[in-house]
């Protein structure tokens, strides 16, 4: 008999604390100044990570200015998004590139 | 030989046009030398800024410039010496040089608000050139695979600056 887990399952069983999903990792290529893919879907929490394959530096910077990530040379740049929504963003230095993220709950 | 590679190319069209669209196709190492002096002068073109300008956005954006056609120019010489290729000087080169540095002098009698009016408008100009002799001229011409797939990165690079560039003109008016 070990209360401390009786407990800790009463609570969840309650729905006093939330068993969240498992957090996942969504990767978008920037390969030749392209975005792939254009449109990405996550969950609020998930990883949002961008793979920097040129040799050139980019951003992905939400077009609403919610949020800005750098991807340097042969750089990973990642955003957690932290509410749902869809937010259209592109790249600073190169405004031609184009991409979206959708964000459920 | 570098100072003679100079800014921006506000009358380049005016010249350039007919001699890319006159001449016989450019040949592969006639391309490579075009592409190369392209990239070349719009460095130059960002340096003169970086010497002239205080304007943080005018600055941030010529340091975005030189960033980009170094690299670009790094791969065009990595490809033509691994194709073997010898950039070879040709009109076009010559006349996009000539016209740079008349920009360039143009632009050195201008200070402050002027000045970065003046380059950001030339940089929009320059690169809205330089797109359609690769979108119709240097792309279509060029033979070798590896060289047209660079020039077709370089073509989306152009295009994105020039996008950044209208951007630039529109803050600084
Ligand atoms: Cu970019």
């Amino acid at each position: 008999m070990r209360p401390g887990r009786i407990s800790l399952a009463a609570l969840v069983a309650l729905g006093l604390l939330s068993v969240p999903a498992q957090a996942e990792t969504i990767q978008v290529t920037v390969d030749k100044l392209e975005f792939a893919p254009v449109d990405v879907n996550a969950k609020v929490g998930d990883t949002i990570e961008w793979v920097n394959k040129d040799a050139f530096a980019h951003t992905a910077t939400a077009t609403n200015g919610d949020w800005n990530v750098t991807l340097a040379p042969k750089q990973t740049g990642r955003l957690v998004p932290n509410k749902p929504g869809t937010t259209d963003y592109f790249c600073k230095f190169h405004p031609n590139m184009k991409g979206r993220v959708i964000v459920t709950q | 030989m570098i100072a003679r590679l100079t800014a921006g190319l506000a009358t380049l069209c005016l010249l350039s046009a007919p001699l890319l669209a006159q001449g016989a196709k450019p040949t592969d190492p006639q391309i490579a030398h075009i592409a190369y002096t392209a990239g070349q002068l719009d460095i130059d073109a960002a340096k003169q800024a970086l010497d002239k300008s205080k304007n943080k956005e005018v600055r941030e954006f010529a340091q975005d410039m030189v960033r980009d056609h170094t690299e670009v120019n790094k791969q065009a010489l990595a490809l033509v010496k691994k194709l073997n290729v010898k950039p070879e000087d040709n009109d076009t080169s010559r006349a996009l040089t000539k016209q740079a540095a008349a920009k360039r002098d143009e632009l050195a009698k201008l200070n402050g608000a002027a000045f970065d009016k003046a380059y950001v408008a030339n940089e929009v100009a320059y690169h809205k050139t330089v797109n359609g002799a690769l979108e119709n001229t240097l792309i279509p011409s060029a033979n070798n695979a590896e060289l047209k797939s660079l020039l077709q990165t370089g073509l989306k690079i152009f295009q994105g600056h020039q996008q950044h560039a209208e951007h630039v003109v529109s803050d600084v008016k």
